[in-house]
């Protein structure tokens, strides 16, 4: 019916071509509740650029976004096989330690979840998890976050304030800034900006193309035009396959797969 | 940065502490029941549980507590009966009749929860007082009256609970049919019966088991309960008189009588579960 | 008029009126404690009766120090005992536990909390009793029977973990996924989240169990009466005796009626516990009701 993945996997060598990936998923499978989900994906996601998962609800793509920071593993009933490398190590691996590969990554949930507690803190949060107890150095790390998502002019007067007191384009703001507080290298995005309204919407996007000359960032998207807008690579994965991936503009305007046409048209949702 | 290792090694402290937290709670009904067990099984005999007090029952000579367990189970089945009448149109009327969100429906439901937990020894004093007042000595009767007092918001709350997990398609289908507000009612109860036979086994073993509120209401005695107007024994009360006797035969049967309405109460419990099950099943 | 809409008219009547009668049943608890209590706020001033630690009702002495401490010492100790092990267990079955184990703990609960407060009475008897005054005593040097406020304090916290233990796990069960998630991937631990995130968002609720089962504590007669010692003096160790007020009512209402003002007494006992509990279910019902519309 549609290209086998294989021949897919070649392709994504040719775009990741340079340097080691940051990430590159091989012979990955995931089962939940013995129902196959994700189904034989090789990958090699691009540093430093945007690469969008796009395809029809409950294709998978949010399975795969969360299998590469191994939050599917607190889920009941998930098997996971093959490898996800990270800078070439197998997170997946008997000896990985899982705390220290989510650390690497920041995660952009769908709807905003500021933890329970003050602005300054859901930044410093992370930071005084990983052993920073300098008062002053938290500070810095908090201002600089916070401008980084160009929030400091809004909320620098109310740090001590709940976090749930702002907005929410702002929470997802702030989230994203928790993010970014502890170092990540990649910065992974589940359908960050479907809860927002568009003007912070514009904002997130913005944000993110900004932030791509330092990281590497793969965004979950069920927006074909958000797609189109903010990224470099597409990634469409149906029935728990991937199907095409290459350059926006390539999936998008000249898809190779009969189904990918359809999707980009809008015959499948 | 602090180092993962002594991360890792106190989340590993936290899960032992959780476990053993877990154990222990766990553990202490296994205690309680086998504690029972082990102290009333050798005192258990047909004779306890098959005959009414003989002369001398109290300072250990033969005879059973027979009259405490019919004594019990009158009174718990009626003022559940009772309570059963009384709660089910009350949670209907709450739910079906008036809007749900509104002042009245939400301060009747607070109602209910709080008065779900006052003690019954307060229900216990002021129906003794009333009684006195009204010159009713204490009997069967008045202990029914309590009790039912005391489980009519066990049985509206826990009715409730289940009108919620109702879905609001059946609701609305059957409205959409033309159906009065009353035929809603009969087509939800039918929906959630093992969950209303839930609420009355729970309301039965809260009745069953009470002892505040007999205590002053119902008095005692050694005769089969016969007559509503006249005093009755129920189990609670006869383990709690027999267990402050210095006697150890009278002692022992204390703990056989405990062992009597442990296996009353696990039956209830046993039967509740197997119910709970299907609704959950009912429920897809 | 149509006979279905009449049927729906009379239920919708006569279950008004029930509603209407259980609410006149509240109404008439309280006037008639109040009532009942009026004497004795005649004869003696509320601070006098509240403070005083003078009981002897022969002589017109009503002081209800020695009872509100016995309720207060064995509530704190049962709390002291329930809430940290509610907590860490609750927690467990939640976050840690596989679909198997919380399955048949769960359920146990619902054991543990139909079992009659005669039943916990008899245990403490056998049990907690011998345990306080043979074991737990000696340790601190003390030379006592084991009918303490911390056999009342014991039998009482196991006797609350039911109602603590399943209102938590519902409480933790409304968490949302994507918090833990969020917190889990800036690198903290599973027991940093739950410390940090989990128990934090969860406070509310928590605060509401604990209160519920204050309540429960406050109100507990018999198993509290049967292991409790009953001396009618403010304990000043874990070891002492305490004489709660629900047992001070089940223990004097037979003989009340031969000595003046002693009737008004115990109805006053009995408000005290009935504005107590009912502030007390109040606060942590409106607090539970908040957190499940918000869920």
């Amino acid at each position: 019916m549609y290209a086998h993945p294989s021949i897919e996997t070649k392709e994504t060598q040719d775009i990741a071509s340079s340097s080691t990936p940051h990430i590159q998923i091989k012979d990955l499978n995931v089962h939940i509740d013995g129902k196959h989900i994700l189904k034989n994906i090789n990958l090699s996601i691009p540093n430093n650029s945007i690469t969008s998962i796009i395809g029809p609800s409950g294709c998978g793509k949010t399975t795969l976004l969360k299998t590469l920071n191994r939050l599917m593993d607190d889920s009941k009933g998930v098997e996971i096989n093959g490898s996800v490398l990270v800078n070439g190590e197998d997170i997946y691996a008997k000896d990985a330690e899982v705390t220290h590969i989510r650390k690497k990554m920041g995660l952009l949930s769908q709807r905003p979840f500021p933890l329970p507690m003050s602005i300054y803190d859901n930044i410093a949060y992370g930071p005084r998890i990983h052993g920073q107890r300098n008062k002053k150095v938290l500070t810095e790390i908090v201002e600089k976050q916070l401008k980084n998502v160009g929030l400091w002019e809004e909320v620098k007067d109310r740090l001590d304030s709940s976090a749930t007191s702002l907005s929410i384009g702002q929470q997802q703001r702030l989230c994203l800034a928790r993010g970014l507080a502890v170092q990540p290298e990649i910065i992974l995005g589940d359908e960050s900006t479907s809860a927002l309204d568009p003007i912070s919407t514009q904002t997130i996007e913005n944000l993110l193309v900004e932030l791509k000359k330092d990281y590497t960032i793969v965004l979950v998207t069920h927006i074909l035009r958000q797609a189109r807008r903010v990224s470099d690579y597409i990634i469409f994965v149906y029935n728990g396959e991937i199907v095409e991936f290459g350059k926006t503009e390539d999936v998008l305007l000249n898809p190779k797969n009969e189904i990918t046409q359809q999707y980009v048209k809008g015959f499948i949702s | 940065m602090s180092s993962i290792k002594s991360r890792l090694r106190q989340e590993k402290i936290a899960k032992i502490l959780m476990q053993l937290s877990g154990i222990s709670i766990t553990g202490s009904l296994f205690l309680i029941i086998g504690i029972i067990l082990y102290k009333g099984l050798p005192y258990l005999s047909w004779e306890m549980v098959s005959q009414t007090p003989q002369g001398g029952f109290y300072i250990g000579k033969s005879g059973g507590i027979l009259n405490a367990i019919l004594g019990s189970l009158y009174l718990a089945t009626a003022a559940t009966i009772l309570a059963t009448i009384i709660g089910i149109p009350i949670s209907i009327y709450l739910n079906l009749y008036i809007k749900s969100g509104s002042l009245i429906a939400k301060a009747s439901k607070l109602l209910f929860d709080v008065l779900y937990g006052i003690p019954s020894i307060v229900y216990g004093a002021i129906a003794f007082s009333m009684m006195v007042w009204l010159g009713i000595r204490a009997s069967l009767l008045g202990g029914i009256i309590t009790i039912t007092l005391l489980t009519i918001p066990i049985v509206v709350r826990t009715i409730d609970e289940l009108v919620k997990t109702i879905p609001i398609d059946l609701k609305n289908v059957t409205k959409a049919l033309g159906a009065t507000r009353w035929e809603i009612a009969q087509v939800l109860l039918k929906y959630i019966k093992p969950g209303v036979f839930t609420a009355i086994l729970l309301a039965f073993g809260r009745a069953i088991g009470d002892v505040a509120g007999v205590l002053l209401t119902t008095g005692f005695s050694d005769n089969l309960p016969k007559y509503l107007d006249e005093p009755a024994a129920t189990l609670p009360l006869a383990i709690f008189f027999q267990l402050s006797s210095p006697i150890p035969e009278v002692q022992g049967r204390a703990y056989a009588s405990a062992l009597v309405l442990t296996f009353i109460i696990l039956i209830i419990v046993i039967c509740t579960h197997i119910l709970a099950s299907k609704q959950k099943k009912h429920k897809i | 008029m149509n006979i279905r809409l009449i049927k729906d008219l009379l239920f919708k009547r006569i279950s008004a009126s029930l509603l209407l009668i259980s609410v006149c049943v509240v109404l008439l608890i309280i006037i008639g404690l109040s009532a009942k209590s009026i004497p004795l706020l005649e004869n003696q001033n509320l601070w006098e009766i509240l403070t005083q630690s003078i009981w002897s009702p022969l002589k017109g002495n009503f002081g209800f120090l020695p009872f509100i401490m016995g309720t207060i010492w064995v509530t704190l100790i049962s709390l002291i005992i329930a809430v940290p092990l509610c907590i860490l267990s609750s927690v467990y079955l939640v976050e840690y536990a596989t679909d198997r184990l919380r399955n048949s703990v769960l359920p146990l609960m619902n054991v543990l909390a139909a079992i009659p407060p005669v039943l916990y009475g008899v245990w403490g008897v056998l049990f907690v009793v011998p345990m306080v005054g043979q074991w737990i005593a000696p340790i601190f040097g003390v030379n006592a029977s084991g009918y303490s406020v911390l056999s009342g304090g014991i039998v009482l916290a196991v006797m609350i973990f039911p109602i603590m233990v399943s209102i938590i796990v519902e409480v933790l069960k409304t968490i949302p996924q994507e918090l833990k998630a969020a917190s889990l991937s800036l690198g903290a631990t599973k027991w940093e989240t739950i410390k940090k995130v989990i128990l934090k968002k969860a406070k509310p609720g928590i605060i509401a169990a604990v209160v519920l089962a204050i309540s429960r504590a406050f109100g507990e007669t018999i198993a509290v009466l049967m292991v409790c010692g009953n001396i009618p003096r403010v304990p000043q160790s874990i070891f002492d005796a305490g004489y709660p007020i629900p047992a001070l009512i089940a223990n004097n209402f037979g003989e009340m009626m031969s000595i003046p003002l002693y009737d008004s007494a115990l109805m006053f006992a009995a408000l005290l516990l009935f504005v107590i509990i009912f502030g007390f279910n109040l606060i942590s019902r409106i607090i539970l009701n908040r957190l499940e519309e918000e869920a």
